[in-house]
């Protein structure tokens, strides 16, 4: 793992500042689960994202893997980890990661330079709520986006509801989140998620595009005009690791995440 | 190769089968349109995803994944898609 003040090497994730633009590609094989490893980085991103931001107007976070964008939080891990505990530590463990993987995605969500989402494949559960920090989505044609945490017995935990219910109306978040079924790139365009859908392998190239266009722009009008326009929920997203947490303890939780981690099926994310 | 419009069933199963061929680089004649697509296209749930995205896109139509639950062979999919064009 290399890092300097501007670019970092890892095992999970890189970043570099290019022409005024931080890109942080995610890189975590199969498909950038979110377990400790990637949340370490992420956290050393979120440190040093303050001094990352002088000279930069805009961040684009996109995956070098080719399934996808991110397939969300690592339901391996949780499992083997809340195995090898006792329920309340497992319980402390859970919120405790919850409660840094928040931070990191509040800080995105909230920083003064303008965020794009250049997501393709699966966009999945944590994935999807990644993207959904940033500000503007940018989908390849074959991305595809699901909340499928109601098959665990839980609901979405890394802020998904809020933010979404932030950009969308109620009735689409209530269907994409009680079906759990997934969705393509169109479909997350004409509901109003995605504002380009472009073709295969194309969704940096256009984040590129788009974030040399952000920097003709006064930055700090454009800070204002986000910060104007943008909310942070911060109290429907506390509400969300309080109701997350409550769920986890539930026989049900241990249950759905054992059916995943030893299904073979070809669509495990199922019910 | 562009879904038609007026596509009869056997029109639809026929671009499935050949859209199938095309990207997952598996022989057209080696498709039989009742045999496990899974097995005969030798795909993995991520991949899954990836035809289910291929045919939406191709079909320009919406299908719930949970609409695909156990169907396994061309035919029923191509039934699933039919009902929706």
């Amino acid at each position: 793992m290399k890092s300097s003040s501007s670019a970092h090497d890892g095992k999970a994730l890189s970043w570099q500042v290019r022409e005024g633009v931080i890109e942080l590609a995610l890189h975590r094989e199969p498909c950038n689960e979110l377990g400790s490893l990637s949340l370490e980085e992420l956290e050393m991103f979120a440190d040093g994202f303050d001094s990352l931001q002088h000279g930069a107007h805009a961040l684009i976070i996109y995956s070098d893997m080719k399934a996808g964008f991110c397939a969300g939080a690592d339901l391996r891990e949780l499992y083997r980890r809340s195995q090898a505990m006792d329920k309340t530590e497992a319980l402390k463990s859970v919120r405790d990661f919850l409660e840094r993987i928040h931070r990191v995605l509040n800080l995105i969500d909230a920083a003064p330079l303008t965020t794009i989402a250049a997501v393709h494949g699966v966009t999945f559960g944590g994935g999807f709520e990644l993207a959904l920090a940033c500000d503007l989505i940018i989908a390849d044609k074959m991305a595809r986006f699901c909340f499928p945490e109601l098959r665990l017995g839980l609901i979405p935990g890394f802020g998904g509801i809020p933010r979404l219910k932030r950009d969308l109306g109620n009735a689409v978040v209530r269907d994409l989140l009680l079906t759990g079924r997934s969705f393509n790139a169109t479909k997350a365009q004409q509901i109003g998620l995605v504002s380009q859908v472009v073709g295969e392998a194309e969704a940096l190239r256009a984040a590129r595009a788009t974030a040399a266009q952000l920097g003709k722009f006064d930055l700090e009008t454009a800070a204002a005009a986000k910060s104007f326009i943008k909310p942070i929920p911060h109290e429907e997203l506390r509400q969300e690791i309080d109701i997350f947490c409550e769920l986890f303890s539930r026989p049900a939780v241990a249950a759905g995440l054992k059916k995943f981690v030893e299904s073979t099926e070809a669509q495990p994310y199922l019910p | 190769m562009k879904a038609s419009p007026m596509a009869t069933a056997d029109q639809t199963l026929d671009e499935i089968l050949n859209l199938a061929s095309a990207h997952f680089k598996v022989p057209r004649e080696k498709l039989n349109p009742d045999e496990d697509f899974f097995k005969a296209l030798g795909i993995d749930s991520l991949q899954t995803l990836e035809l289910l995205t291929r045919l939406e896109n191709h079909f320009h139509v919406e299908l719930p994944d949970y609409e695909l639950q156990g169907v396994t062979d061309f035919r029923t999919l191509a039934e699933k898609i039919q009902a929706r064009l």
